[in-house]
């Protein structure tokens, strides 16, 4: 189950291999333009040090995805436990958190801006918001999800209630939370670079509208494969928490 | 068995008149009436009924987990009105956290309670070790068998030395042979051998089975349902301590089919005091509903 076998990932190697090559051969035998579709290998090079001070803006996004990321997470606990701690809760927070994930989140990006300015910030809600609301479902389900019988138990030792929400309940929920923070992975990338693409001075995103002008779309595709890396990582690092806090979850990493 | 729990007293059941009606959208229904019972300290009682009888109402009934509409329920001459602390649950599934090893599996109660873990860790494994898991606690319960499982729910039970068991058909999900022989072993694990009134504890144990209720009770106490209410009490005389090959004997045959009968009778009674009963007597009980 840890770690994955050199077997298993032939397949989807091959398919990657595939893919580029196909690509590659496409654009040379061809004859594209470099500006409407650079080639692989050209994108390869566009990702090295060079005209982009690439570490600047990775560092940027980065930051802007895990801020969003961890608000996400730690909003959505904390309001996912709450709905499940007390029916009056549930009642005033839910209908609320719906027609809040009812929104368009992408289109309150500007909003943004104009509340909080340029800067990092901003990104990282925008990230968050499109992220938090599968966690705070997943976190009342799996906090409540619990047999009725392990609850009597709880009673007929007298545990207080937080000792039964920390003993049984939360451990119950990890798969629960978990497998929502994979789908607030993704989201906290879509918001970061968003946000950058509404306006920012720095970061991935930004990368991208500027190659617009400047018809570099080399670059372009070198700055969407380094964001599509920094979703992967964020991914694998939310597989290997859930590995590690909820191993009794069979979970399968899509 | 180890110097870190106190002694605690035995338990003695008595129920006066107990009665539980369900409000529910469609009208009150009655889930138990003037259910009369002494369960003496160290007896092993057993509750048969069908299905719908009212035996697991009545076994959370006792334990304070569900408070009954009428009558009056005393443990150890103390009135329940609120859930039982010194009492072991066995459900019918074996509820263990899947999060958890074996071994803390069954030190969870001394955690609920607030006792802390060190002191009962060595108690945990003696208890582990006299149902055959002595090689298992440091396993997950997903890596277990069923039967193993309801083993360490077992012990969980007993973690805190409990003067009274309440099991609610815990070996139901069992196959027959793992059963047999889980009857066997709750006899060695109540201390069967030790004779009544020295260090058993009280037992009352729901179930289907008849032959299970026989090999393993000091008395029966047969139920007919809606609403549950007790028909008739055996008393069972079978010499402990009781072994496989008291099965095969002839007084187990004859107090089963008594039980059988008793069972049947209670249903009959049931079936010309309530219409709704009629399912229980007939070929297919699945049309019941359609007759109401």
């Amino acid at each position: 189950m840890n770690g994955i076998a050199p077997r298993r990932l032939l397949p989807a190697t091959m398919t990657f291999v595939g893919f580029l090559a196909c690509w590659q051969l496409a654009v040379s035998a061809l004859g594209v333009r470099e500006y409407l579709l650079p080639s692989p290998l050209s994108v390869l090079a566009a990702m090295g040090p060079g005209e982009i001070p690439w570490a600047k803006h990775i560092w940027t996004t980065a930051v802007e995805i895990l801020g969003a990321f961890l608000i996400a997470a730690l909003a959505g606990v904390l309001l996912g436990a709450a709905i499940a701690w007390s029916q009056a809760a549930a009642g005033a927070l839910t209908p609320f958190l719906v027609f809040v994930n009812t929104l368009p989140k992408v289109a309150i990006a500007p909003l943004f801006l104009i509340w909080l300015g340029y800067g990092i910030l901003p990104n990282m809600l925008i990230g968050a918001l499109i992220g938090f609301f599968p966690v705070v479902i997943n976190t009342a389900v799996g906090l409540t999800q619990i047999e009725e019988d392990l609850l009597d138990l709880g009673r007929v030792f007298n545990a207080p209630k937080w000792k039964v929400f920390a003993k049984i309940r939360m451990p119950n929920a990890y798969p629960y939370i978990l497998s929502a923070l994979k789908v607030t992975a993704s989201s906290a990338v879509v918001g970061a670079v968003v946000g950058e693409f509404v306006a920012s001075q720095a970061g991935l995103g930004y990368v991208i509208i500027t190659t617009q002008s400047s018809m570099n779309t080399a670059v372009a595709f070198a700055a969407l494969a380094w964001i599509s890396i920094l979703g992967l990582m964020l991914f694998a690092a939310v597989g290997a928490l859930s590995r590690l806090l909820a191993p009794w979850a069979e979970v399968s990493d899509a | 068995m180890t110097a870190a729990h106190q002694h605690r007293g035995e338990a003695s059941i008595g129920l006066i008149r107990v009665g539980m009606v369900y409000r529910t959208a469609g009208g009150p229904v009655e889930a138990l009436r003037d259910i009369s019972l002494d369960v003496r300290r160290g007896e092993f009682v057993s509750l048969v009924g069908p299905s719908g009888c009212g035996k697991s109402t009545l076994l959370r009934i006792v334990a304070g987990l569900r408070p009954a509409t009428s009558g009056a329920i005393s443990v150890d001459g103390r009135p329940v009105i609120e859930p039982l602390s010194n009492i072991g649950m066995v459900f019918q599934a074996p509820v263990l956290l899947k999060w958890r090893t074996v071994l803390d599996n069954v030190l969870l109660p001394a955690e609920l309670a607030g006792l802390g873990t060190a002191g009962y860790r060595e108690r945990a494994m003696e208890l582990l070790r006299l149902v055959g898991l002595g090689d298992f606690v440091g396993k997950r319960p997903h890596e277990l068998s069923g039967g193993m499982q309801q083993r360490a729910s077992i012990c969980r039970a007993l973690l805190l030395d409990p003067p009274l068991l309440l099991m609610d058909e815990p070996f139901g999900a069992l196959d027959a042979m793992t059963r047999d022989d889980m009857n066997i072993e709750l006899l060695r694990i109540w201390g069967e051998d030790k004779g009544a009134g020295g260090a058993r504890k009280t037992i009352l144990f729901v179930t289907h089975s008849i032959p299970e209720a026989v090999i393993l009770s000091d008395r029966v106490v047969v139920m007919s349902p809606r609403p549950g209410s007790i028909a008739a009490v055996a008393a069972i005389d079978l010499p402990r301590p009781r072994t496989v090959e008291t099965r095969a004997s002839e007084d187990f045959g004859r107090l089963s089919l008594a039980i059988h009968r008793a069972l049947k009778l209670g249903e009959g009674s049931c079936a010309s005091a309530h219409r709704s009963c009629v399912a229980n007597l007939g070929a297919r009980p699945m049309t019941a509903n359609r007759w109401d």
